[in-house]
């Protein structure tokens, strides 16, 4: 526990990272279960029931089943690591999580051969998330990584922020994190993980391909079409934050431009 | 009801309007600079402005169909409301040049590249002609000519809905409202029974 990223990656993280104040990472979140404004998450995710909680891990692996939240934490080394997080919509934090590594989770239900892709799903509960009562996505939200992707050490489960209970708002009580993608794929409150051998279809690519590819790494190059992607705004600056360069996949350039050496990042979005 | 509300209407001012009207701004501005329109005051502050744009537009809209249909004349505050829709307008699009997009080489990209940026910028520039001639000296001079130009409102409108249902991530209800708000407003002016209007 309270492991640093900069002790076990390399000079990206040698870079200062100034994390964001709990107040800013829990108060502008994009949850659309709970509404589409950015204070809707914190307005209202509380009414999510996070306990008892499981994750149903089925597909293609050796030991399916319905894992409670026990069971998970069962064992895991929860380190904390201080992220950059990078929004599609141009605007960053930084995030000390505190989790476990999602190789370790797959590992422990035993990934096939054949597996090549990881499907995730959110909780989906008209009860408790008024957000869902309007079509804004096709529920249940789902998003998806490549097995080498889902595989990568900096790929994580958060379950904390700050060493606290991670919030209703951030994804309780556990939720992915890859910090290199817009954070549109770092699924919130998981439900499901399902190891598949074709590519599983993701919420925001199936809303708009164009807009939202499957890879969806942060790229400085390959603007949205609707906004330069060239950019960011680090939450938190106040009325006159500027902007600054968005780094290639999110500054993890070294750890993870290997697992896409032979694609056109400008086609594969 | 209808004679006793245009009575009361009669007997107040439309100026006070421009004072009222510029409140929301100064608050939202001061509550941007003071952390009250939370982590992200540029985005929100933007948002804020424009969508009091949109509910000017509305405002102004409904004020023909509000005489044609239940008789209520409100046609003094309309100079007002059209003036402090372009006041909103103008300071939303100075909020994204100034404090949002910041970078003047970007700023012209966007405008050709991002087509809800270019149909917003449109509407806005449509509002300049209709700013600058509300006021009784260009109604004078224009003579009938004043109307035609001013039904440029009816354009801008529309694209400033359309602006917004753009802009929107995923299907969102909100800015559909809009659009079939000023659509509806809209249809009103339409003359139907257009015989009647040749003859």
């Amino acid at each position: 526990a309270g492991v640093t990223v900069g002790a076990i990656a390399g000079p990206a993280f040698a870079q200062e990272l100034e994390p964001n104040s709990y107040e800013d990472i829990t108060s502008y979140n994009n949850y659309y279960e709970f509404g589409t404004d950015k204070g809707d998450p914190a307005r209202y995710a509380s009414a999510l029931t996070t306990k008892p909680w499981s994750i149903k891990i089925d597909g293609l692996v050796d030991r399916p089943g319905d894992y409670s939240f026990d069971q998970i934490m069962e064992g895991m080394t929860v380190e904390q690591r201080i992220y950059r997080f990078r929004c599609v919509e141009a605007w960053s934090m930084v995030v000390p999580w505190d989790g476990f590594e999602l190789k370790d989770l797959l590992d422990r239900a035993g990934v096939q051969s054949d597996a090549k892709y990881v499907a995730f799903e959110t909780a989906y509960r008209p009860d408790e998330m008024r957000g869902v009562a309007y079509p804004v996505l096709d529920w249940p939200y789902r998003e998806g990584l490549r097995l080498d992707e889902a595989m990568h050490p900096l790929t994580m489960m958060a379950t904390g922020i700050y060493g606290k209970t991670i919030p209703n708002q951030n994804g309780a009580p556990i939720r992915l994190v890859v910090p290199w993608k817009y954070g549109f794929k770092s699924i919130k409150s998981i439900v499901r993980i399902t190891l598949t051998d074709t590519q599983p279809k993701t919420s925001w690519n199936m809303a708009n391909a164009r807009e939202y590819g499957f890879y969806s790494n942060v790229n400085p190059e390959v603007d949205h079409p609707r906004w330069t992607q060239a950019t960011e705004r680090k939450i938190g600056g106040g009325l006159f934050a500027k902007r600054q360069p968005t780094l290639m996949f999110n500054g993890y350039e070294k750890e993870v431009a290997d697992l896409y050496r032979d694609m056109d990042l400008s086609k594969f979005i | 009801m209808i004679d006793v509300l245009n009575k009361g209407v009669r007997r107040i001012h439309a100026w006070p309007l421009y004072i009222v009207g510029v409140i929301p701004a100064v608050w939202l501005i001061y509550s941007g600079a003071t952390g009250g329109l939370g982590a992200e005051p540029i985005k929100a502050l933007e948002h804020r402005l424009g969508l009091i744009g949109l509910q000017l537009l509305i405002a102004g809209l409904a004020i023909t169909p509000l005489r044609k249909w239940a008789g209520l004349n409100l046609i003094k505050f309309r100079r007002a409301i059209g003036l402090l829709t372009f006041f909103y307008i103008l300071l939303h699009l100075l909020v994204w040049l100034v404090l949002d997009v910041q970078i003047l080489s970007q700023i012209w990209a966007d405008i050709i590249k991002r087509p809800y940026i270019t149909i917003g910028m449109i509407g806005f520039i449509l509002m300049i002609p209709l700013a600058v001639t509300s006021n009784n000296y260009s109604i004078r001079k224009l003579g009938a000519k004043w109307r035609r130009l001013h039904q440029l409102t009816y354009v801008a409108a529309v694209l400033g809905a359309i602006h917004f249902v753009m802009l929107s991530k995923g299907f969102q209800l909100e800015p559909f409202a809009y659009l079939i708000a000023i659509l509806t407003l809209l249809a009103t002016r339409i003359r139907w029974n257009r015989k009647r209007v040749v003859a």
